[in-house]
């Protein structure tokens, strides 16, 4: 998206985001290092990174379109494709791993008919798989929609996601 | 901020902690099992039953037995209560208020679930807390509660009463090594980033780092120390600021433990507002400030080289060593980088002193150890044990063994980068040099209990393809290194595999040992190696003839 030459600092769509991004640059006063807290910033704000995104912040931190690109598909947080209205995160730690996760997983990859790290195609379900939780005491664990499920089964998992899915929550 | 006022504050908390007080963990696994609404469900009855006065509800960190949760502790008893619905909330309440006095008895008999009795069931009494010594005691949020806990008192100490080389002679002195997994000792990398530019022209700029991205599928140590007690490593981190002279500090953090970062944020807040960091703290020369880097899901980021990549913005890709962060680190700047268990050892020291440290744990390795036990145990959790405690120990009595009378097979400890010891070897005495010699490392102190039904080729495949993914791919050992490892493991996995297969595979785990630019790929064999070692049978079981 094409940055007027009058005014650099406001976004021409008129999205009020860009307003918000705007202000987490100021406050790093536009320092090039502070490049992934105003990535995690950008994609709180839009939900994943898109082209476009990740331009307006390479011009506005004066670093090479290649440099903001490169961190981005770098780091797994940052996701340049939208996410499903509700993502489902199965924890493929180790704890969880000696509990069963990837029984979890094929059972969740069968019911919905898509593969870990892809949305299903009405857009509704984002199943995705993390490295570890932290939460090894309750293992297995899945989080819905940034809510930690210890102690799941596949019984449990599949109606929980359903539930989700249902009532949006 | 001066002593007095600090003192003031320690006698204002010791004073409440005389009440009654029902304390609820509100973090991690307890979180999860709806811990924040038992609190509620607490706060409420106690109001309705016309305590309020006399007993307070709290949220604390972590307890420890994670599995359980969530955990509800009735002070100053001590009586633990496991698996607390919001229903029982009004049951521990009512026990409470038939007899304030009684409590602990009563409570005893009328509450139906299980409950563990903190003063003799060894999860706890084989239990040694320096680095967890609040952890579930104070509330992480309010900086008063850890004041009153002896906090920021080693601060004071350090700044007004010691030199910075004492401070680094103190921490040499008592031994204690990097936490974070290759065992570094601490007083010797302190010295040696006080070291530089001692005699410039201009003295430079220099670092402190917190390692807080604890990659490790399996350990949850930090999260829980950081969401728990932020405020230790705050000053730990204070501390050693003033030992090496730098007056500014990083913490980075992995993004996946919104609530340790949360926690960490109130900290830092309020030791700003008590003038416990900014400039010249308890009046004296010494000017600090910590600033929060937010990690964002890579693996690789743990290794000192490629975090320091990522709190300059860039992609996380170690470099090679020399120069050691100490003489070139953040922006080219000498720089301490330390792990979170590290630093929350130190003010214990400062206060304590060195030589009540070096009598904990064994000849070479000193203090206690932070353990996330975790896997096929009945309790699951954190511990924290003095070195040289044996695994039979960790993994039998206090974690009181595998569920449903199984038999524990072996323990991976230290992660991806770690290695499997078989059930024969459990009563070697942890420390770093006997894990080392086992096959392992200590690592960041992840224990993973595996039993009789987990398949150890499995678990060597499972640690490849994390290293695979997690390959930041800028050497060509790692890079292309463990692709070909995992397939190889998948090809025996499959049962497709013969014998040359099997050479194959260790002569390439070799070449990936010694050839990989950093200690993710250095490491990544460790898995394989280990398995071999002790499990070799079960790949041969796989290998067709």
């Amino acid at each position: 998206m094409p940055i007027t030459k009058k005014n650099p600092k406001v976004h021409p769509s008129g999205d009020k985001r860009f307003r918000m991004l705007e202000a987490t640059m100021k406050r790093y006063q536009y320092a090039s290092d502070a490049l992934i807290e105003v990535l995690h910033q950008a994609q709180e704000l839009f939900g994943y990174l898109e082209e476009d995104l990740l331009l307006y912040i390479a011009h506005s931190l004066k670093l090479p379109p290649s440099r903001v690109y490169g961190v981005a598909t770098f780091y797994h947080f940052f996701s340049l494709k939208q996410k499903g209205a509700h993502t489902c995160v199965v924890c493929m730690g180790t704890a969880c791993y000696v509990k069963g996760a990837a029984n979890l997983l094929t059972t969740l990859e069968q019911q919905h008919h898509i593969k870990a790290g892809e949305t299903s195609p009405d857009g509704q379900l984002s199943l995705v798989t993390a490295r570890c939780l932290g939460a090894c005491g309750i293992a297995p664990a899945v989080v819905v929609d940034g809510n930690v499920e210890g102690h799941q089964t596949s019984e449990s998992v599949i109606s929980r996601v359903k539930e989700c899915l249902d009532h949006g929550y | 901020m001066d002593i007095e006022e600090l003192n003031a504050i320690a006698q204002r908390e010791n004073q409440k902690q005389q009440k009654t007080c029902i304390r609820c963990c509100t973090v991690g696994g307890c979180l999860s099992a709806n811990g924040l609404a038992v609190k509620e469900h607490l706060e409420e009855a106690v109001t309705a039953a016309g305590l309020g006065g006399k007993v307070s509800v709290a949220g604390v960190g972590c307890m420890g037995l994670c599995s359980q949760g969530p955990l509800v502790r009735v002070d100053p008893e001590g009586t633990l209560y496991d698996r607390v619905t919001t229903d029982n909330a009004s049951e521990i309440v009512a026990s409470l208020s038939n007899n304030v006095s009684a409590m602990d008895e009563l409570s005893l008999k009328t509450y139906p679930a299980s409950q563990y009795q903190p003063h003799n069931h060894p999860f706890f009494t084989r239990q040694l807390k320096i680095v967890l010594e609040n952890s579930g005691k104070i509330d992480p949020e309010n900086i008063e509660e850890y004041i009153g806990a002896d906090g920021y008192q080693g601060l004071y100490k350090v700044l007004r009463e010691m030199t910075p080389e004492s401070v680094v002679e103190t921490i040499t002195r008592s031994g204690l090594r990097g936490r974070g997994g290759a065992g570094y000792p601490t007083g010797l990398k302190w010295a040696t980033v006080a070291k530089v530019g001692e005699t410039p022209r201009s003295v430079p700029q220099k670092f402190v780092i917190c390692n807080a991205d604890e990659g490790d599928p399996g350990a949850f140590m930090d999260r829980s120390v950081l969401e728990s007690d932020p405020h230790r490593v705050i000053e730990g981190m204070a501390i050693a600021a003033y030992a090496v002279g730098a007056n500014q500090g990083y913490i980075y953090v992995r993004g996946e433990y919104p609530l340790a970062i949360n926690h960490l944020q109130t900290a830092i807040r309020q030791a700003k507002r008590l003038g416990l960091l900014g400039s010249q703290i308890f009046e004296s020369p010494f000017d600090f400030k910590i600033d929060l880097r937010i990690g964002a899901g890579a693996f690789v980021c743990g290794e000192e080289t490629a975090l320091m990549a990522s709190i300059e913005g860039k992609r996380g890709i170690p470099r090679p060593r020399p120069p050691y962060p100490a003489e070139s680190g953040l922006w080219g700047c000498p720089t301490l980088i330390n792990n979170v268990e590290t630093f929350a050892n130190v003010p214990t020291i400062i206060r304590k002193g060195a030589d009540w440290f070096s009598n904990i744990g064994t000849e070479t390795s000193k203090g206690t150890k932070v353990f996330s036990l975790a896997g096929k145990v009945c309790n699951t959790g954190l511990i924290e044990v003095p070195m040289g405690t044996t695994l039979q120990q960790i993994v039998e009595e206090m974690g009181g063994g595998v569920p449903d009378g199984g038999k524990a097979k072996a323990v991976q400890t230290g992660g991806p980068s770690g290695g499997c010891i078989p059930a024969a070897a459990f009563d070697t005495p942890v420390d770093y040099e006997s894990l080392t010699k086992l096959g392992s490392i200590m690592g960041s102190g992840g224990a993973i209990v595996m039993d009789e039904s987990t398949n150890m080729v499995d678990v060597a495949r499972f640690f490849m393809e994390f290293c695979m993914d997690e390959s930041c791919g800028k050497c060509v050992p790692c890079r292309a290194g463990t692709v070909q490892l995992y397939q190889l493991l998948t090809k025996i996995r499959e049962g497709k595999a013969d014998l040359t297969d099997l050479e194959k595979l260790e002569e390439l785990c070799h070449m990936v040992k010694y050839t990989s630019l950093c200690g993710l790929g250095q490491s990544a064999p460790n898995p394989v190696f280990s398995t071999l070692r002790y499990f070799r049978d079960e790949y041969l079981g796989l290998i067709s003839t």
